[in-house]
């Protein structure tokens, strides 16, 4: 990224700073928190112990950073080294990102920036200029792929307070301020839990590691009255609504599978994991040194905020998430896509320049996809 | 502490304070190795040790969980105990590991028995106060099922290796799991087998008693035969060591994870001979099948092919890595600890 980029960019996010730290969420403890930052094409620095939300203001006027993050964990010393800082207990956090889904609407909204020649192209496999295949993949996430990520969020809260007895008001969800979706779960039982109990979580709410068995399907002498039926709770009751449909033909389809064998069962549970498991980034979950971006902050992939979601079925990050000035720059865009911002639309541009709002100009810049005329 | 009746302290002995114990009784330790009567209690605790050392589980005299004879009961309690100080005057740790591990399955058949007693509620209670107080694990009763919470249950759960223990293979209703009595007991038996572990470790080790010394001697001969397999050292990677500990323990170890620890070690020049007793703990231990697999894998039978080592890869689709930093990316165990430039 060019300098003048970078010294727009960091007035942008100054100036949210500045006028909106009242978004920003000031974790509870914040004194036994990890804080990190970055700098514009610099590196993370980690390890940061901050009192207060006082404290923490002064890290974003003095550093102006690109991007801030905290622990979901607490530690006794949270600036000292990793080994040093007696880790005493972590919010259990779930990312769920649109790229992680599969959707097929992925790749009509996503260009690629050539590293050679800086070529900018719809083009994904080889840059269409020098035939480089060495290419930096951006996606602008469309409503799909926004929509998409709620329908995880919402399985998982069902998960979270029908199988784990999790309080509805200890569940915050965010927008992660670019493709997805950061669950956190505060005073839970599993406060303490380490990393790889935070793991068995992972592919319980997954659905990974089933056994025919724990769904009625025996190896030996398989029967038809232990299968699952559908007021059963927990995941042998999505099971049945997913694998029967409606009652009339839960009969006929567990004759089907007595019929296919056990193997073939097992075969089947990996397909309904695939389509009923939620799709979070176990990685995520079972890690609990982690820092997360700071809810409230800015994502300096996108510009965009990351924010509570105080209704995630009516959230629209396009319109919720942006906070930037309405002020007028010029560019000089390159977006073979076009996008919608704060009910605007914007682009396809071709390498041209043009005068756009502030916020829609560091959206665009965020991405790679303009620099400043 | 848990106030204890007769019958309890037979069956958990190691929740009794020992030197209360033995005063209460107006009994002191000198006694028994001078007493010709009491001095027979000294050979029963030394075969329960011995009993224990074999791997077996020490047959009492406890008739269902009620003690036979009026008299048996302290008799079952001092041969505990004194095993105990033959194991400390002994001092190997190989015998009281095995010992503790020994004792622990003991107690979990009858804190079984207990869970599952349905005509007496005490007896539930009792079982349910132990799991709790010992192991701060919070058991409930709900319809024919015990339930615990979730976390709970993913503490001591993570160390199983068979699926069925995974928590998705598991019943959960808000926020608990469903477990028969047995799967309860079964839950806590390593932490059974450390608490008695720890509590021997513990006890302070009297001066040499006379009447004892035979005892003592005959032991310290035997846990010779065991001393030969200590081969856990440092210089194995974290799966490895991880195979080990969880058969010394008693554990299941699946196929898969044996297989790879035999080949493991037969590449590293060990022979059937030597690898052969650390599958001695496994809970379906048979010497005969053991040596006939091991020899197989060594290829000194059969087909004639020496088996290799699973990759690193392969043993992390079976969940037997447990990967460290020390692993710096190595493809195969047996690479590890090999300095690459
Ligand atoms: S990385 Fe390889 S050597 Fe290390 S624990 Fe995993 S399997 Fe073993
Ligand atoms: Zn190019
Ligand atoms: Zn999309």
């Amino acid at each position: 990224m060019q300098e003048s980029d970078i010294k727009f960019l960091e007035e942008s996010f100054k100036k949210y700073y500045f006028e909106h730290f009242d978004l920003i969420r000031v974790p509870e403890r914040t004194s036994e928190r990890e804080f990190g930052y970055q700098k514009f094409n610099s590196g993370m620095t980690r390890h940061i112990q901050i009192k207060d939300d006082k404290e923490l203001h002064l890290l974003f006027m003095q550093n102006v950073p690109s991007d801030v993050y905290c622990s979901n964990a607490y530690y006794s010393f949270p600036n000292l080294p990793m080994n040093e800082k007696d880790w005493k207990e972590a919010d259990l956090i779930f990312d769920i990102d649109a790229k992680d889904l599969n959707l097929l609407c992925r790749e009509s909204h996503t260009i690629s920036i050539c590293n050679e020649c800086n070529e900018i192209s719809k083009k994904l496999k080889q840059c269409r200029k020098c035939n480089s295949t060495k290419l930096e993949k951006k996606s602008l996430p469309c409503k799909n792929c926004i929509d998409s990520s709620k329908d995880e969020v919402f399985k998982l809260f069902k998960i979270l307070v029908d199988d784990f007895a999790i309080n509805k008001e200890n569940i915050h969800v965010y927008f992660s301020g670019n493709e997805g979706f950061h669950v956190y779960v505060y005073n839970s039982q599993f406060q303490q839990i380490g990393s790889r109990e935070r793991s068995e979580l992972s592919d319980y709410i997954m659905l990974r590691g089933a056994i025919p068995e724990t769904f009625g399907m025996k190896k030996f002498k398989p029967n038809r009255s232990s299968f699952p039926d559908f007021d059963d709770k927990g995941w042998k009751g999505r099971f049945s609504k997913y694998m029967y449909g409606t009652k009339s033909k839960r009969s006929k389809i567990i004759s089907e599978l007595l019929v296919n064998g056990y193997s073939s069962f097992q075969k089947t549970l990996d397909n309904v994991s695939e389509n009923i498991g939620v799709k979070i980034d176990p990685n995520v979950t079972m890690d609990i040194h982690r820092i997360f971006r700071l809810p409230g902050s800015i994502n300096s992939k996108s510009g965009l905020t990351k924010i509570l979601c105080k209704d995630i079925s009516k959230f629209d990050p396009y319109n919720e998430a942006s906070f930037l000035s309405d002020d007028t720059i010029e560019i000089l865009a390159n977006s073979p896509l076009e996008f919608k911002l704060k009910n605007k639309k914007f682009g396809p541009y071709n390498n041209e320049k043009v005068t756009v709002p502030i916020f829609a100009a560091v959206y665009m810049i965020c991405k790679k996809l303009a620099r400043i005329a | 502490m848990i106030a204890l009746g007769q019958d309890e302290i037979a069956k958990y002995p190691f929740l009794a304070d020992a030197g209360q114990y033995l005063k209460d009784k107006g009994f002191s330790l000198e006694q028994f190795g001078t007493d010709p009567d009491l001095k027979q209690l000294i050979d029963k605790a030394y075969d329960r040790i011995l009993v224990a050392a074999d791997g077996k589980i020490y047959k009492s005299d406890l008739i269902e969980d009620h003690v036979s004879k009026e008299a048996a009961l302290p008799r079952e309690v001092f041969s505990f105990l004194l095993a105990i100080v033959l194991l400390k005057l002994c001092g190997m740790h190989t015998l009281i590991k095995r010992f503790a591990l020994a004792e622990a399955r003991r107690a979990e058949k009858y804190l079984e028995r207990d869970l599952s007693n349905i005509s007496d509620e005490s007896k539930k209670e009792l079982a349910i106060r132990v799991i709790d107080d010992l192991f701060s694990v919070q058991v409930e009763k709900q319809d024919d099922y015990f339930v615990i919470p979730v976390s709970d249950y993913l503490k001591h759960s993570i160390n199983f290796h068979e699926r069925e223990w995974k928590l998705i293979n598991r019943h959960i209703e808000n926020g608990l799991v469903f477990l028969t009595p047995h799967e309860t007991v079964r839950l806590i038996r390593k932490e059974l087998g450390t608490y008695i572990n720890s509590k021997i470790i513990n006890a302070k080790t009297p001066a040499m008693i006379p009447g004892f010394e035979d005892s003592v001697n005959k032991l310290a001969l035997l846990s010779k035969k065991f001393a030969t397999f200590t081969v856990t050292t440092g210089e194995y990677p974290p799966c490895i060591k991880h195979a080990i500990d969880v058969l010394e323990k008693g554990e299941n170890l699946p196929h898969s994870g044996r297989f790879m620890l035999a080949t493991f070690l037969l590449s590293k020049g060990q022979t059937v001979n030597q690898i052969a007793p650390l599958f001695k703990n496994a809970p379906d231990y048979n010497q005969r099948i053991t040596l006939y697999q091991l020899n197989h894998l060594a290829g000194t039978s059969g087909s004639g092919t020496q088996y290799s080592c699973p990759s690193c890869e392969k043993l992390k689709t079976q969940s037997l890595c447990f990967a460290t930093s020390e692993c710096d990316n190595i493809i195969n165990p047996l690479q590890f600890g090999k300095k690459r430039k």
